[in-house]
C-alpha cells in the first residue's frame, strides 16, 4: 500500500503518479490523506488500481474513471465521477450537485444522499444512492440505471432517454416525458444484482421500488409537445 | 463563480478567533473571487451607541468631516480608522443627524452602520483585502465574507460585497441576477436610489423595502423567490446571526458545517476545513428554494 499525504504534495503529483502506473505496476492499492476538499483528486485513472481517500474530496474526484476504485471516506463535492467510463467509485458520505454526471459505465455508489441532478445526462453508468437524490436527477439520461433507496427531489428524469430509474421512497415530481413503468421480473433480477454490486446483500426488498422511465414522447419534435420544451 | 464564507459562534470562547477564522475561510475562495472582497463583523457594542463604517474619497479631510459632525450632532463621538475605512461610534439619539451630514459631505461613503456590525471591502485579492483591513485581528459573535468575480458590473469598491440592507444587516451574493434592471427600476419609483449598476445591488434594495414596508426579514426572503430572476445563493448578516437562500434550481454551491460550537458556511468545503472539530461536524447542503435562519438565542 502506498501512501500519499496531500498536506505534503500537490493533487498533480498524486494524479500524476497515478497515471504512470502500466498495466502489469504491482502499485495497486494507495491511501490518500488530507483531502481538504480539493478539487480533481484521482482523476483520469486507466489502471485497475484501489486508490482510498481519507476525509472529504471537492469537485470532480474520480472524474473519467477508467477501471480503477476510487472509495472516498467522507464527502464529495460536485460531479464525483463525472464521465466515469468504468470501474467503481463509492462515497461513504453524501455526493453534492451532478454525481456521476453524464458518465458511460462503471458503478458509483453513495451511501449518503446525492444532491441535484445527480446521473444528469448518464450514459451507460450504474449509479446507486442508499439515501435520497436533488432535483433534476436523471436528466436527460439516455443509458444506464440509477437506484435510489430513499426520495427522488423535484422533476426527476425530465427530458429521460432510455435509462432505467428505480426509487424506492417518495419521487416529489416526475418531469417532462418519465413516466412511471412496470416492474417486470428481467427488472427485478437486474435490480437485485445493482444493489449486490453496492454491497446491499438483503434488508431490501425489491418490491418496494418502482420503476420510472422514457414515455418516448420527446424524442421528435412534434407540434403537440411545443409546450413541454 | 465568487466565494461566500459565513462564520456563528455557538462558544463565546472563540469569539477572539472570529476574524482570524473568517480570514482562513476566506482564504480557499481566493481564485473563486480575486478581484475584490469585504466582510461584515459583527463585535462588540457600546451601549446606546450606534456606530456607521465610511469610506472616504481620497480627497476628503477626515478631520474636516470630524468636525462637521460635532458642530451639528453635539455630542461626543469616537472614530477608528480601519485600512481606507473609518468606523464611527455616536449616541443612538444622533444616528438621524449624523446620517444628513455623513450624506451631505463630498466623497463619504456609508458602507454600513448598526449597533455592531462594521462592514469593510475593497478592490484586491481577498487574502490582501483582509491583511489590509487587519480582519485576523478581529472579534465577534458571527461575521460573513465575500470574493467576488464581477460578472454584471464593474469591478470597483462599491461594487464590492457586502451591501448593506438596513441597520445592523447585510448581504452578500454569489450568481448573477438577470431581471435586475426591472427590479431596479420598480424600486426608483419607489424611492430607493442605486449608487452602482450592480445587480447584488438591486437584491439588497429589493429586500430594504420589503422590511420598511413592514415584513420580516424571512418574508422578505421568500419574496426574493418570485421577484428575482437567475442564480443565487445569498447570505444575510442580521444583528443576532445569519440567514441562507439558494434560487430554485440551486445553481450555485453552498456547504454547511455544524458543531456545538460554530455554524458555519462556505461556498466550497475547501473554506471550512481549517475550522475546530470540523472533521466531526455535520456537513451538508442547503436545499433549493428554502429560508435557512441561524440566530443568537
Amino acid at each position: 500500500m502506498l501512501t500519499v499525504d496531500l498536506a505534503r504534495g500537490s493533487v498533480r503529483e498524486l494524479n500524476a503518479a497515478l497515471h504512470r502506473l502500466g498495466p502489469d505496476s504491482n502499485e495497486t492499492r494507495w491511501r490518500v490523506l488530507n483531502p481538504r476538499g480539493q478539487h480533481a483528486i484521482a482523476v483520469g485513472l486507466e489502471q485497475p488500481v484501489l486508490v482510498e481517500i481519507d476525509g472529504h474530496v471537492g469537485y470532480y474526484c474520480a472524474g473519467m474513471n477508467k477501471l480503477a476504485t476510487v472509495v472516498v471516506d467522507g464527502n464529495a463535492g460536485q460531479g464525483v465521477a463525472e464521465n466515469m467510463m468504468s470501474g467503481k467509485v463509492w462515497v461513504k458520505g453524501d455526493a453534492s450537485q451532478a454525481a456521476g454526471a453524464t458518465g458511460r459505465g462503471g458503478l458509483l455508489v453513495v451511501d449518503g444522499n446525492a444532491s441535484a441532478r445527480c446521473g444528469i445526462s448518464m450514459k451507460g453508468i450504474d449509479i446507486v444512492v442508499k439515501g435520497s437524490v436533488g432535483h433534476l436527477s436523471a436528466f436527460m439520461a439516455q443509458a444506464g440505471n440509477l437506484v435510489v433507496l430513499q426520495d427522488a427531489g423535484e422533476a426527476l428524469g425530465d427530458s429521460i432517454y432510455e435509462a432505467q430509474l428505480y426509487v424506492r421512497g417518495k419521487v416529489q415530481s416526475l418531469g417532462a416525458d418519465c413516466v412511471e413503468k412496470p416492474i417486470e421480473d428481467q427488472h427485478k433480477r437486474e435490480l437485485g444484482q445493482l444493489l449486490e454490486a453496492a454491497g446491499i446483500n438483503g434488508g431490501v426488498d425489491i418490491g418496494e421500488f418502482r420503476r420510472y422511465g422514457s414515455a418516448r414522447k420527446l424524442y421528435h419534435f412534434h407540434v403537440d409537445n411545443v409546450g413541454q420544451y | 463563480m465568487c466565494g461566500i464564507a459565513g462564520l456563528f459562534l455557538k462558544d463565546a470562547k472563540l469569539e477572539p478567533d472570529l476574524g482570524s477564522m473568517l480570514a482562513g475561510m476566506l482564504s480557499p475562495l481566493n481564485d473563486r473571487g480575486p478581484d475584490s472582497a469585504g466582510f461584515a463583523v459583527y463585535g462588540a457594542e457600546t451601549p446606546g451607541h450606534v456606530k456607521f463604517t465610511l469610506r472616504l474619497s481620497s480627497t476628503t479631510d477626515l478631520d474636516e468631516l470630524l468636525k462637521e459632525l460635532r458642530d451639528s450632532v453635539g455630542s461626543p463621538l469616537t472614530h477608528r480608522l480601519q485600512g481606507t475605512h473609518v468606523v464611527l461610534s455616536i449616541p443612538a439619539e444622533q444616528a438621524s443627524p449624523a446620517r444628513r451630514v455623513l450624506a451631505g459631505f463630498d466623497g463619504v461613503a456609508i458602507v454600513g452602520g448598526g449597533r455592531r456590525m462594521e462592514i469593510f471591502k475593497e478592490v484586491g485579492r481577498p487574502d490582501d483585502v483582509s491583511r489590509q483591513f487587519g480582519l485576523g485581528r478581529m472579534s465577534g459573535t458571527h461575521a460573513i465574507g465575500h470574493t467576488r468575480m464581477a460578472t454584471e458590473s464593474a469591478v470597483t469598491t462599491n461594487g464590492a460585497h457586502p451591501f448593506t440592507t438596513g441597520d445592523d444587516q447585510c448581504l452578500v451574493h454569489n450568481g448573477s441576477l438577470s431581471n435586475h434592471c426591472a427590479v431596479r427600476r420598480e424600486l426608483v419609483k419607489k424611492g430607493l436610489s442605486f449608487q452602482t449598476e450592480n445587480d447584488t445591488e438591486v437584491a439588497a434594495g429589493f429586500i430594504t423595502a420589503k422590511l420598511h414596508e413592514g415584513g420580516s426579514l424571512q418574508q422578505a426572503m421568500e419574496a426574493c423567490l418570485d421577484a428575482l430572476d437567475g442564480f443565487y445563493t445569498f447570505v444575510i448578516g442580521t444583528e443576532g446571526g445569519f440567514g441562507v437562500l439558494r434560487d430554485p434550481i440551486a445553481c450555485k454551491p453552498a456547504v454547511v458545517a455544524e458543531t456545538d460550537r460554530l455554524v458555519a458556511f462556505g461556498t466550497e468545503y475547501r473554506a471550512l476545513v481549517d475550522l475546530p472539530g470540523i472533521a466531526s461536524a455535520k456537513v451538508w447542503e442547503p436545499a433549493p428554494a428554502t429560508v435557512y435562519r441561524w440566530e443568537l438565542h
